[in-house]
């Protein structure tokens, strides 16, 4: 029953994004993280290739990757650069809503046009109060008759200062909690909108991340996904998909890390031998082998089940608190098998570890997907 | 125009190749295989020809095993139209290879306009195919072209020649011609263009279908061996100027008689 063969397709889409990721981004990693360059130029070529968006359907123009291709993608690109790789999912977190809550209509206005034109999108839920605390977010969507009226901050929204549409989720009565929390699409050319300067990061700096005022935004009724109401089930549809991505990411960035500890680790020439063959290095560089190849089982198994059209929550929020824990460990280690030359920004690996902090942070930290796992396995038992 | 291109799946660059125990070829069992580099070059320039003259068809042609068609599929993900397979044994010689591929062309019921070659396949390094197929379809070729322009029938191509001088050649379609490194700059193999490949003709014969028989092998290889082992190369201390002399006169000495260079 279980087959952990690539299909050949997959295989040449793995060697595709494999060589963009070696030839276009391991280049530019570094020079655009020291200098917070967004990527605009790489992600022009990725989207030619067609390794942006991919979580569109045939019906609209996408490619009709499954979610297992999807993650195998996202893990080739994080390998590239785990920023860079941020910015483009950015894309697939803001898509994703209109792909689960939209209308026939509302796909072919909104998702069409990021297949035939390179166009960015922001996923915009938390607040400057409310992160993990998705639920008690204070932006408002007013009905005001023939439209809505959009009032509200946002923070931490990936591609704001590049994006064509935020994908708002707001609420209709903050006494409803979830179930007022309702979800609309704002062309970023409405009258109202006041986006914030860049954030400094500590990673992910080539990346595009600032805060947003929606301040009484005018938003046509027809911009509603779903009726009012349904915007925490979209939201909660929309993180089991992109959490194995997530988690795809920190994955791709784990592998790197691997990749270049055990080559340094077989250059390095310590007590007259490659440091290679000192038994301390050994284990430190077959744990990272354990976790990464962990990983990857939990990423695969989550796509997995969303390809089945199975439940997946408790198996993503397992996989993306996993991967994003062990990327933490593994590039940690990356900088320990280095000594010092992995804290100098001469060499790769200080930037994966700063990198890998966010993944355990964003899209639910690694607490709120203990939270998530916890409630399903008492659930289950 | 009818454009066909010949590619050859050939080991990857990094590939440690090892011959089999035997020693009658080489070891095939953990070979990644791709698409021979300068065919690259090859189907770039046919691409490039299709977007200029839009009722041109891409025809990849290969000779070689069924166990893995990489180079087909990445041609045709890049954007040929379609592909011919000859199954053959991967340790045919050049003329067999240059006469299954004329026998596959004839096979497609097209007539060649221009076939594209890589100037030589980096594995066996035998730069005879691109030459021994002109002669067999009684056509023009040209090898190491690094320029290639094209007015109707007229064809100026631009041919690299040692010591980096340039020949330029004028002939008229159809041709043969073997392209080098420099020519262009091969696309990647979109995504799409990977999902679409899959739907895009393959044409599969067998030798016999494309009439080479065992009677044409020019060439058979008798054994693989390994190259022999370099000796670890010998080290001279001469860091004390006294000692320079000395170091010097053992260095002439183990040129002229062990090394017997000078």
């Amino acid at each position: 029953m279980l087959n952990f063969e690539y299909t050949s397709e997959q295989k040449e889409i793995k060697e595709l994004s494999l060589k963009f990721a070696r030839n276009e981004m391991h280049p530019k990693a570094q020079e655009y993280d020291d200098n917070k360059k967004f990527p605009g130029d790489v992600l022009a070529k990725a989207w030619e290739l067609g390794l942006m968006n991919t979580s569109i359907p045939t019906e609209y123009g996408g490619s009709g990757f499954t979610a297992s291709d999807s993650v195998l993608i996202t893990e080739c690109l994080a390998y590239g650069c785990m920023g860079m790789t941020t910015s483009m999912m950015a894309n697939d977190l803001a898509l994703l809503p209109i792909i689960i809550g939209g209308s026939d209509e509302q796909k072919k206005r909104w998702l069409t046009p990021f297949t035939n034109e390179f166009k960015f999108a922001s996923f915009c839920l938390t607040e400057p109060g409310n992160g993990s605390d998705a639920a008690g977010l204070k932006t408002t969507i007013k009905d005001n008759g023939d439209h809505y009226v959009v009032t509200g901050n946002k923070m931490w929204i990936t591609n704001a200062g590049h994006a064509d549409l935020f994908v708002v989720y707001g609420t209709i009565d903050p006494a409803l909690k979830h179930k007022g929390i309702s979800c609309i699409v704002i062309d970023a050319s409405s009258e109202g909108i006041e986006i914030g300067k860049a954030e400094d990061k500590m990673g992910h700096r080539c990346s595009d991340t600032r805060s947003l005022n929606f301040n009484g935004v005018k938003v046509p009724k027809e911009n509603m996904l779903g009726a009012p109401g349904e915007g925490w089930m979209i939201a909660m549809k929309t993180l089991d998909h992109s959490r194995p991505l997530v988690a795809s990411c920190a994955l791709g960035g784990a592998v790197r890390a691997l990749e270049c500890a055990s080559q340094y680790a077989k250059e390095r020439v310590q007590f007259g031998v490659p440091i290679a063959k000192h038994q301390a290095i050994q284990t430190i560089i077959a744990d990272m082998g354990i976790k990464v190849e962990a990983s990857r089982l939990l990423v695969s198994k989550a796509a997995w089940l969303l390809d089945q059209g199975l439940p997946n929550t408790k198996v993503a929020s397992m996989a993306k608190a996993f991967a994003a824990d062990s990327c933490m460990q593994i590039t940690t280690d990356a900088v320990q098998v280095y000594g010092g030359y992995g804290y100098s920004k001469e060499y790769p690996v200080e930037k994966l570890m700063r990198d890998a902090k966010l993944i355990q942070i964003y899209e639910g930290t690694s607490q709120i997907q203990r939270l998530v796992i916890s409630r399903e396995i008492f659930k289950e038992y | 125009m009818n454009i066909f291109v010949c590619v050859k799946q050939v080991p990857d660059t990094e590939t440690k190749v090892t011959p089999n125990s035997d020693g009658s070829f080489i070891n095939l069992d953990s070979i990644k295989w791709i698409m021979n580099p300068y065919d690259e070059f090859a189907v770039e320039q046919a691409l490039q020809i299709k977007a200029a003259q839009s009722e041109s068809t891409v025809t990849v042609v290969r000779v070689g095993s069924v166990r893995d068609t990489e180079a087909l599929r990445t041609a045709m993900a890049m954007g040929a139209d379609e592909s011919i397979l000859v199954e053959a044994e991967d340790n045919l010689d050049s003329y067999c290879i240059a006469k299954a591929i004329k026998g596959g062309i004839e096979k497609s019921g097209k007539t060649p306009d221009l076939i594209l070659c890589g100037k030589q396949a980096i594995d066996d390094d035998c730069l005879q195919v691109p030459q021994l197929l002109s002669q067999m379809m009684e056509l023009p070729s040209v090898s190491m072209v690094v320029g290639f322009e094209q007015t109707g029938e007229d064809l100026k191509l631009r041919r690299e020649i040692e010591g980096g001088s340039i020949e330029v050649y004028s002939l008229k379609t159809p041709a043969v011609v073997a392209c080098n490194k420099g020519l262009n700059t091969p696309r990647y193999a979109s995504l799409p263009g990977i999902m679409k490949a899959k739907r895009k003709p393959l044409a599969q014969h067998s030798l016999a279908d494309v009439g080479v028989t065992d009677g044409d092998r020019r060439v058979k290889y008798s054994s693989f061996n390994l190259p022999p082992e370099k000796p670890p190369g010998k080290k001279f201390e001469a860091m004390d100027e006294d000692a320079v002399a000395g170091v010097v006169s053992e260095v002439v000495g183990l040129l002229r008689n062990e090394a017997k260079v000078i």
